[in-house]
């Protein structure tokens, strides 16, 4: 059967559609390495120049500066919140639970534009725009349904029986969370961490609602860059990114695998 | 010692207040605004009014654009669609030792920050771009071809977004398909075509609505392609709503605009739940 007319056509239509899903990542990545002053594929040559040119820029350098901070902080505080609360709805029953669950996720109903307007708007009375605070309050409400979606599949797939068999053992409740639940949970947790930080690093749109000219973020950054014009510059720092998150995706796939770390959205 | 239900309160409190706070009280705020007026330069009026809603619903122009969100994000899924499809039968089916690195390309549009493959979409439909120097070399076409800055660019960058997750929806949906059934058809004499037609397309359709629904979802919230790859020239309600807030300075009718598309979005998550619910 293998090498039948069909089974080539499916293997060819599979490639293509591949082809059409990473073709702009692999583009990037080889327009980083070109010569020329302006985009053209192929380039006419290749250099390191446009890396060079990006280690010269001050400006990238001190938005991709807040970017990590932000996203280091927005992981730990959307992990705080997000990790017992998920705890409780996997633990809990009745329509207290849906009630929780529907509001912990609702964010991820709004579009960014809605998200971004309206955190503008609650913000600019208290003095929170182009701030950091108000940026980590921000990226929290983006990021915390995806923390929640993950941990609650994750503690749900724990069999209550081993807490239970803790408890019956003599463990207390905390023992029980911390010696049973938590390292169970371990893969999830990771999970969840890793993609809390990719989605506050690459937030673009709220966070151009809540930037100013003196606080931006390298997303965002990017955005004002290619709207303005196009030149390698921008290859190269996308594909020092892609670099990042390929680290992190790798990892992710290790713990609980990408597609139920993506259905999360 | 507390009751159990007390413990589960105190866990999710944290969250829930945070979620009242930074998300439930900004959207009443939202809502309060849009039935507010404001002054041509910016000036917000403390008075009740439906100004907004009236302007929104009987000015043609955000009727058009209305279309303009749906029309847009119904090519884009179907786009996504077609190219979805041989990606998540191939990994729905394969047993290649490639297998988890395979899906793991098909998803990582997901993990990639939109700015970035957005510009890789400039690199590729640009009028010196990989497509057109293709065509022109091949003697193909006379001039480029105006792939980027119009509606087919923005087509094509949402599809490539979607993607992921249309992928995961059919995957989910084969679920269902039974390999039997089509070992059945080639029994009963039908070439590989046939049975993919008449057998495996039907019952996957379920799937395939539920990914045409993800997809819609998801390209009618999006501002970054529209804005780069439209160049300024596909209006759609996410770039009203941007344009309203921050070069037309109307407030309120940035809130009422939000609103109604808020509507729409809950209306069409709805729908997918649903659908998804009965396919469990």
């Amino acid at each position: 059967m293998k090498g039948s007319f069909f089974t080539r056509l499916g293997y060819l239509t599979v490639a293509l559609a591949y082809g059409f899903l990473l073709g702009p990542i692999v583009i990037v990545i080889v327009v980083s390495f070109s010569a020329d002053p302006y985009i053209a594929f192929p380039p006419s040559g290749f250099s390191l120049h446009w890396y060079g040119e990006l280690w010269r820029r001050e400006e990238f350098h001190a938005a991709a500066l807040t970017s990590l901070r932000i996203a280091a902080i927005v992981t730990v505080l959307s992990l705080a919140i997000g990790l017992p609360a998920a705890l409780a709805i996997t633990r809990g029953r009745g329509r207290w639970r849906d009630l929780c669950y529907a509001l912990l996720t609702a964010p991820q109903l709004a579009p960014a534009v809605v998200l971004g307007l309206m955190l503008l708007l609650f913000f600019a009375p208290a003095k929170l725009v182009a701030t950091f605070p108000g940026m980590v309050i921000a990226h929290v409400v983006v990021t915390l349904p995806f923390v929640i979606r993950i941990m609650t599949t994750a503690f749900a797939t724990i069999a209550v029986d081993c807490e239970d068999a803790a408890a019956t053992l003599g463990a207390s409740p905390r023992t029980v969370f911390l010696r049973v639940t938590l390292p169970l949970a371990a893969p999830g947790l990771f999970a969840a961490a890793a993609i809390a930080f990719i989605v506050s690093f690459d937030e673009t749109v709220v966070t151009i609602f809540l930037s100013g000219p003196r606080f931006t973020t390298l997303p965002v950054e990017i955005f004002r860059y290619v709207t303005n014009k196009t030149d390698p510059l921008v290859a190269a720092l996308s594909s020092l990114l892609l670099l990042a998150t390929l680290a992190l995706v790798a990892g992710i796939e290790k713990s609980i695998g990408v597609a139920k770390a993506a259905s999360a959205r | 010692m507390i009751s159990r239900r007390r413990w589960l309160l105190a866990l999710a409190a944290p969250a829930a207040l945070f979620v009242g706070l930074a998300f439930v009280a900004p959207l009443l705020n939202l809502g309060r605004l849009s039935f507010q007026d404001s002054l041509p330069g910016g000036a917000l009026l403390e008075t009740y009014s439906t100004a907004s809603y009236r302007e929104l619903l009987g000015d043609a122009f955000y009727l058009e654009l209305t279309g303009n969100s749906i029309l847009l994000s119904i090519q884009a899924s179907l786009l996504a669609l077609v190219v979805s499809y041989p990606i998540a039968l191939f990994l729905y089916r394969t047993t290649s030792r490639w297998r988890s690195l395979l899906l793991v390309a098909a998803v990582s549009p997901f993990f990639v920050s939109g700015v970035v493959r957005v510009f890789g979409w400039l690199v590729i439909l640009g009028d010196n771009g990989f497509i057109n120097s293709a065509l022109l070399s091949l003697g193909l076409i006379a001039k480029p071809l105006s792939l980027i800055f119009n509606w087919t660019g923005v087509v094509i960058g949402l599809a490539e977004g979607l993607a992921p997750f249309v992928i995961l929806a059919l995957i989910s949906g084969f679920g269902r398909l039974d390999r039997n059934i089509e070992d059945a058809a080639a029994t009963l004499g039908a070439n590989k075509l046939q049975a993919f037609l008449r057998v495996t397309l039907p019952l996957s359709l379920p799937g395939v609505l539920l990914g045409l629904i993800i997809g819609m979802v998801i390209s009618m919230s999006a501002y970054i392609s529209p804005r780069v790859l439209g160049g300024g020239r596909v209006f759609v309600l996410a770039t009203e709503i941007y344009g309203q807030t921050f070069e037309l300075n109307n407030w309120p009718l940035a809130a009422a605009l939000s609103i109604y598309m808020l509507v729409m979005l809950v209306l069409l998550t709805l729908a997918y739940r649903r659908l998804a619910e009965r396919l469990e």
